[in-house]
């Protein structure tokens, strides 16, 4: 087979010493570097757009984000109802031109609601996921930053306080408190900080003893240079993420306990109490639950699809995986 | 070189690292070190992998707080500094790493790498300053002026190594410490910085601690090299003495692994194997071990008994 081959092929013309010429190489500019300068962040940003699926979530939320601010508002102007404004000679009505997502027992228009709704589990799930932040990297950062013992005290309260049951400590929180959308936010960020603490120290713990970090502090950089410019800049790609999925866990859980009747009060909606409230009857009246069930699913499936697509994007070699 | 040796600049006297490694036992990383460098001299430090070089280099600079011993820069024990006038010491002491794609922040610039230093140190008046003590840098260490604005995974292994110099020179220290600078390098790429480390003592007066495995690069470029072996020093003699005339039977068998660049001489050479006696440098912590000292067999040759 290869014989064949060498045999087909025409000889090749002798190389003479007239064929070559000598290529100047200055040094210098044999290390002009072509490529366009991108920082980290343009790097992801570049990678995260070619993601369609991740960019899908991302359109997804900003038109829902937008969609909760100024729905209520068109409502409103539209046909001048707000969320708590009933029609009891309009109850249960289907969608309609003057109803556009129908209306609810006590005759409130449900386009309202639905958004209104959505606008008070964005702002608990954004929020909780701030608060998770805060306390997570202060935590998470002095356990992976001082190590040894300090570690070892501050690890193991936050395991104990792992393991009480989330659900216990929320409903006993609200009971004592009264429901409303301040309690939810700290019942949910009692025991959420802690996953976002331990992401924080295992990324501070693997950082800490990089190269660069002895070089910074062999320049004499102190505790704060090493953590604020060095670790936690380092770190934010996990960080990031676990703050993106973060976000639906605290949505979910506030539509969960909104459903179980601990959310926010009414005549507040919330898509939680607005399914609990369709339940009684949902097979003569679809429309009650399907709205705020299907904008609850579609805010935790976005949230989830941009979070999994920031991952692959802030580190390419975790894809595939 | 060798010519305009002076006083001596750094003095290690009887450090010790150890570390505690659980269940009561601790690793005699280092293990009473003495020796003393010259003013404008490079001493080379050689040993296999894990004998406590990095260690030992880490501790020097005081990255590692020591288990006993001390460190005089100039005459002053290092160790005994504040935390603010360890800080302004910094500036006379600095390290060069051995993993150019580890030592460098990807999230910063080069421009921010190398100006880091003269930032803790304000030691730039103004952006202007800063920026034009950066293409100074740039420049002495062979690199073009407008990389600054570049990142780290934009350079080649050899370009980031140059960068990590440039970084340790912007201070003016007076003594840097080489840890192992060229072996994650490429062996044409290797000379080239082996030849700008030596350069740069030469115009900047600097005094070198070269840590290595490559005992032909060590040779070339030390004055004196000091063999150690699981965290203790054994040999240290004049770079050409010590090659010629190695008497710690450790020193002998590391030089006979050097490798040959004939095939015929390679094949007759006899490698003189060693085995490790006393189980290594990791001793339940009040176990005693034998200490050993140091004795001059002839001039600046220095030997640990018993052996």
């Amino acid at each position: 087979m290869a014989n064949e081959n060498m045999a087909n092929k025409q000889p090749l013309p002798a190389l003479t010493a007239a064929d070559f010429e000598p290529v100047n190489i200055n040094e210098r500019e044999s290390e002009v570097i072509k490529r366009e300068s991108l920082t980290a962040w343009r790097d992801t940003w570049e990678r995260l757009r070619r993601n369609k699926v991740a960019m899908s979530g991302l359109i997804a939320l900003v038109l829902i984000i937008i969609a909760s601010i100024v729905g209520p508002w068109i409502a409103y102007w539209v046909h001048g109802y707000d969320y708590r404004t009933n029609d009891l000679l309009a109850t249960n009505q289907p969608p309609s031109s003057k109803h556009w997502f129908g209306t609810d027992d006590l005759g409130r228009d449900m386009f309202v609601r639905t958004w209104s709704g959505a606008r008070i589990s964005l702002i608990v799930g954004v929020a909780a996921a701030m608060i998770d932040l805060l306390i997570g990297v202060i935590y998470g950062g002095i356990m992976g930053y001082f190590g040894g013992r300090v570690d070892t005290i501050m690890n193991k309260f936050s395991e104990i306080l792992y393991s009480i049951p989330y659900l216990l400590v929320t409903i006993l929180l609200l009971v004592v408190f009264k429901p409303s959308l301040g309690t939810i936010i700290l019942a949910l960020t009692i025991t959420g900080w802690i996953n976002m603490s331990w992401i924080v120290r295992g990324e501070i713990m693997k950082l800490k003893n990089r190269e660069y970090v002895l070089a910074s502090r062999s320049m004499g950089a102190g505790t704060g240079r090493l953590l604020f410019r060095h670790l936690l800049p380092n770190a934010s790609g996990p960080i990031i993420v676990t703050l993106t999925l973060s976000v639906p866990s605290a949505i979910f859980a506030e539509s969960f306990l909104s459903f179980l009747g601990l959310g926010v009060q009414a005549p507040v909606s919330s898509l939680g109490s607005m399914v609990e409230n369709a339940l009684t009857g949902w097979m003569f009246y679809p429309w009650r639950m399907l709205f705020p069930a299907v904008l609850i699913s579609v805010i935790m499936l976005a949230f989830n699809l941009l979070g999994d697509g920031l991952r692959d994007a802030l580190d390419p070699s975790l894809k595939n995986k | 070189m060798g010519a305009q040796l002076g006083k001596n600049l750094i003095e290690v006297e009887g450090l010790k690292k150890h570390f505690n490694v659980g269940n009561g036992k601790v690793l005699k990383a280092v293990d009473n070190l003495n020796f003393f460098i010259r003013e404008g001299e490079t001493l080379g430090m050689v040993g296999e992998s894990g004998c406590g070089k990095s260690t030992a280099g880490r501790t020097i600079l005081r990255l590692y707080e020591p288990t006993a011993g001390s460190v005089r820069f100039n005459g002053t024990d290092i160790y005994k500094l504040s935390p603010n006038k360890m800080k302004a010491m910094r500036r006379d002491m600095q390290m060069i790493f051995q993993d150019p794609y580890a030592s460098l922040n990807p999230r910063f610039t080069v421009s921010d790498i190398i100006g880091e230093a003269l930032d803790i140190h304000n030691m730039a008046g103004s952006r202007g300053e800063r920026k034009k003590r950066i293409e100074e840098l740039l420049d002495l260490v062979g690199l073009n002026t407008d990389h600054a604005t570049r990142y780290p995974h934009e350079f080649s292994g050899g370009q980031r190594q140059r960068i990590g110099i440039a970084r340790a020179l912007a201070v003016n220290p007076k003594f840097i410490i080489c840890d192992e600078p060229i072996s994650a390098l490429d062996v044409s790429i290797q000379a080239q910085v082996v030849n700008l480390l030596q350069d740069l003592q030469e115009r900047l007066g600097l005094t070198y601690l070269f840590i290595a495995h490559d005992l032909s690069m060590v040779k070339h470029i030390s004055d004196r090299v000091a063999v150690m072996y699981l965290g203790k020093m054994v040999e240290l003699a004049d770079s050409e003495e010590l090659y010629s005339n190695p008497i710690h039977p450790y020193t002998k068998s590391l030089l006979s692994a050097i490798p040959v660049a004939d095939p015929e001489v390679e094949a007759q050479k006899k490698r003189i194997l060693m085995t490790a006696e006393g189980g290594g440098p990791i001793r339940s912590a009040n176990e005693k071990t034998e200490e050993t000292t140091l004795v001059e067999v002839s001039p600046g040759h220095w030997v640990a008994t018993p052996y």
